[in-house]
């Protein structure tokens, strides 16, 4: 995971985790294929909505509305899904 | 094939919290039991129901899942199944239930079943709720689609199950869906080599295989080799192909629910959980009122258990003496009462606290609270190698460790589930306390401290946080151990409240205490049928000697019958096997400051901790069954040692002694409940080990300071 965060950082490239609340982006890709193969069945696919709709009490894990549904992520999963960011959405 | 010959099989098939459980109920009543999958720790949840009148069907509850890609070992199972025809499990018709108010996420999963060519029939459930957010499904426009049976039923009240039934009766041939991806594009000779070689017809069967081969227990050593290098051979990239799988799903699905599914914008239910989950996850009030939830359902595990307890005490205490008068008298008659039913007894002492503890469960479930736990603990609990959903078992210790470890069951990862099985143990448990009970009153002046701190209470709390303590800490032992190949996902799905469905609180208390009963149960009557031998026995004529010994002896002739009958009960429990064996362990427990005495309470208290008590009352043959453990203490408080003539129970011998009972794993109930989790001897015997260990290692320091 580590390598994924300086990944991130290096490429400046804004994930799920990065969202504020109540902010929505597009899902863009992800950084890693076993992690995205999952989120992919539950609904999160690349061009997918997906919003923040809240963060627990200890700052992890987060609720994301995505695909009709609240999906339940921990922070080191929502790191995998990168965003498009050529279109932002409020 | 005929259903007149032998009953149709059909799987049960959906995501998680769909109501796939509820439908199961609806279908098969109380008609159901559980077994194992071979080889795997997964239950198997089978019922059967009448499907016409000249029909009978079976029905195999499979775990939830998302699709045929699983990500647990419980997942496994169901492609284990649906990819072997040669399995007794394999299906001849599928019911994928799915969640109308969330068409999609259901649909990847029913393409999948139809593309592996299972006669199909979609129960469509929740359109209550999907109606109060404003989805309409166009139901016809979706078979025709699909080209599968749907039913709409709502598995809440049982409507539609009849439909369903008739349905599942009718031996119709244009079920078998039409096919929704092709995977042939995709890997074209690979997929035809794994046809060849399996032999297999279905191309799409053939591609789960080439993906998930190395798991598949239908699949033979040699026939994975190949399938291996097949896959070498073809450079095909495993990972992108299942990538493109969803994709390509999803694509079709949408064009599906574009056709089928008019979505308005009914917010009501997310708008009411939404202001809730304000409240229920909120960093305060959110834990505030889930400590409030945790002490009410404590407080009735205590104290509503305690009167059926008691109840169910005084029948077998009765019972015994009942049978003793009908069967003649002789040893069967003493194994029968003394043995098999006083072990019987101790299983059914356990069932209020079962069936309230998951009555409890089953409602928090039931109404989505579970998942906000999950949700405001995870971060918490995860730092112990932990999950959200550890806490609730976790805190249910307190009162009994047995429902505990069968309620991790919510623990949806192996690798969490079994550190929190793990560490229930260490939780101090209501058996414990009459132990501390008595050692306490020994040792601890009944005095308050600055004037209103009650040292006796202070140092019970004591224990419980010690306890509490070693949990964590053997949490974050195990954590670094414990290696899973399992790659674990928190990923779950935050539901919208819902009232419990009764039903099926009702039926799920049931299965608990079947399966607790007749699993654990065993194990439990065996180790107490040992106990109550390595008791009532003595090598020779040992019994005899001392009856005669005893009667004899002109200084207690004076004595009343029953004081007589108590010294005689002593010392036999003294020459016992039971009495042999804590003599020869006596150098091994010396350095805790046990003597053997203790050591024969510490063999039988094993059948549950609060013998202790009743032992120590034989062994010191106390009379006079009001204010027992006033005269216990006195004459535990006199005891000498045999050759030093100093007392036994020093403050440094009753804190080990403490300690040691905080640990240790002194519970047989428990050892069988581990095994009936875990599917094998190899963790309880660990557990066992490394939690008598601990206590040795504990209660030896604890005495070397104190003393």
């Amino acid at each position: 995971m580590n390598f994924i965060r300086f990944y991130e950082i290096c490429t400046l490239m804004r994930t799920a985790a990065n969202l504020k609340t109540g902010e929505s982006a597009i899902i863009d890709h992800f950084s890693d294929s076993e992690v995205s193969l999952k989120l992919m069945e539950m609904g999160c696919l690349p061009g997918e909505k997906i919003r923040l709709e809240r963060i627990a009490p200890f700052g992890d894990p987060a609720a994301f509305w995505v695909s009709g549904y609240c999906l339940l992520l921990r922070l080191e999963e929502a790191r995998t899904i990168i965003l498009d960011e050529s279109k932002v959405y409020n | 094939m005929s259903p007149s010959t032998r009953p149709l099989k059909i799987a049960l098939i959906g995501n998680p919290n769909s109501g796939k459980s509820s439908l199961f109920n609806h279908l098969t009543g109380l008609n159901q039991k559980v077994a194992n999958f071979p080889g795997v720790t997964v239950d198997k949840r089978i019922g059967s129901f009448r499907l016409s009148e000249s029909s009978t069907a079976t029905i195999l509850d499979f775990p939830g899942l998302v699709s045929l890609y699983p990500s647990s070992e419980d997942e496994k199972v169901v492609i284990d199944v649906l990819s072997n025809p040669a399995s007794e499990d394999y299906p001849d018709k599928v019911i994928v239930i799915a969640d109308a108010s969330n068409l999609k996420r259901s649909l990847l999963l029913l393409s999948q079943i139809i593309d592996l060519k299972f006669p199909a029939v979609l129960a469509l459930n929740m359109l209550d709720v999907a109606k109060r957010k404003e989805i309409k499904i166009n139901t016809p426009e979706l078979k025709n689609v699909l080209g599968i049976n749907i039913v709409e039923i709502n598995a809440r009240t049982g409507t539609g199950i009849k439909e369903l039934k008739e349905v599942l009766s009718k031996a119709d041939p244009d079920t078998k869906g039409i096919p929704v991806f092709s995977a042939k594009p995709l890997a074209p000779e690979l997929l035809i080599s794994i046809c060849e070689l399996m032999p297999l017809k279905n191309e799409y069967k053939a591609f789960l295989v080439a993906q998930q081969y190395s798991f598949l227990r239908s699949v033979p050593e040699e026939k994975k080799k190949k399938i291996e290098e097949l896959c070498k051979n073809s450079c095909a990239d495993l990972n992108k192909m299942h990538a493109q799988e969803i994709v390509t799903r999803y694509k079709i699905i949408d064009q599906i629910i574009s056709k089928v599914v008019t979505t308005g914008n009914g917010t009501v239910d997310k708008e009411f959980s939404h202001r809730l989950d304000n409240i229920l996850t909120h960093k305060i009030w959110g834990y505030v009122i889930f400590l409030i939830l945790m002490f009410i359902i404590f407080q009735i595990l205590f104290e509503g258990a305690a009167y059926p307890m008691k109840m169910v005490e005084i029948f077998f205490s009765y019972l015994p003496g009942v049978i003793h008068d009908i069967l003649p008298s002789g040893i069967l008659t003493d194994l029968f009462t003394d043995g098999i039913v006083a072990g019987l007894g101790g299983v059914i002492m356990f069932l209020p606290q079962i069936l309230l503890l998951f009555a409890f469960i089953a409602i928090l479930e039931e109404t989505g609270y579970m998942a906000r736990v999950s949700f405001i603990m995870d971060k918490l609990m995860r730092s112990f190698g932990l999950n959200g959903r550890s806490v609730v078992p976790l805190l249910s210790g307190v009162a009994c460790a047995v429902p505990s470890i069968m309620a991790t069951r919510i623990i949806s990862n192996w690798k969490e589930r079994l550190i929190t099985i793990f560490i229930i143990p260490l939780m101090s448990c209501s058996a414990r306390l009459p132990v501390y009970t008595i050692l306490i009153a020994l040792t601890i002046p009944d005095k308050k401290m600055f004037g209103w701190i009650n040292l006796q209470g202070l140092t019970l709390m004591g224990l419980y946080l010690f306890g509490f303590i070693a949990a964590l800490l053997t949490a974050i032992v195990l954590k670094i151990f414990i290696k899973t190949k399992e790659k674990g996902f928190f990923m779950m799905e935050l539901p919208v409240y819902r009232t419990p469905r009764w039903k099926n609180v009702f039926v799920e208390m049931m299965e608990k205490a079947r399966v607790f009963i007749f699993d654990a149960g065993k194990v439990i009557v065996a180790i107490s049928v040992v106990l109550w031998v390595l008791a009532s026995f003595a090598p020779g004529d040992t019994f005899s000697t001392i009856e005669q010994e005893v009667k004899n002896t002109p200084q207690f002739s004076g004595m009343n019958e029953q004081d007589i009958q108590k010294l005689i009960d002593s010392r036999k429990l003294q020459e016992s096997y039971a009495g042999i064996i804590g003599r020869s362990i006596e150098p091994i427990i010396r350095p805790l400051g046990f003597d053997w005495k203790i050591g024969i309470a510490l063999i039988t208290s094993f059948a549950a901790r609060e013998v202790f008590v009743g032992t120590m009352s034989t062994i010191y043959s106390v009379s006079g069954s009001s204010n027992e453990t006033k005269t216990l203490q006195e004459k535990m408080r006199a005891e000498r040692n045999e050759k030093t003539g100093l007392p036994v129970f020093t403050p440094a011998t009753a804190f080990s002694l403490m300690i040691f009972y905080a640990i240790a794993m002194q519970c047989m109930s428990t050892l069988a409940v581990v095994f009936r989790e875990t599917k094998g001897w190899k963790w309880p015997l660990i557990q066992l080990f490394y939690l008598s260990a601990l206590a040795y290692i504990a209660s030896y320091c604890v005495y070397r300071i104190l003393i």
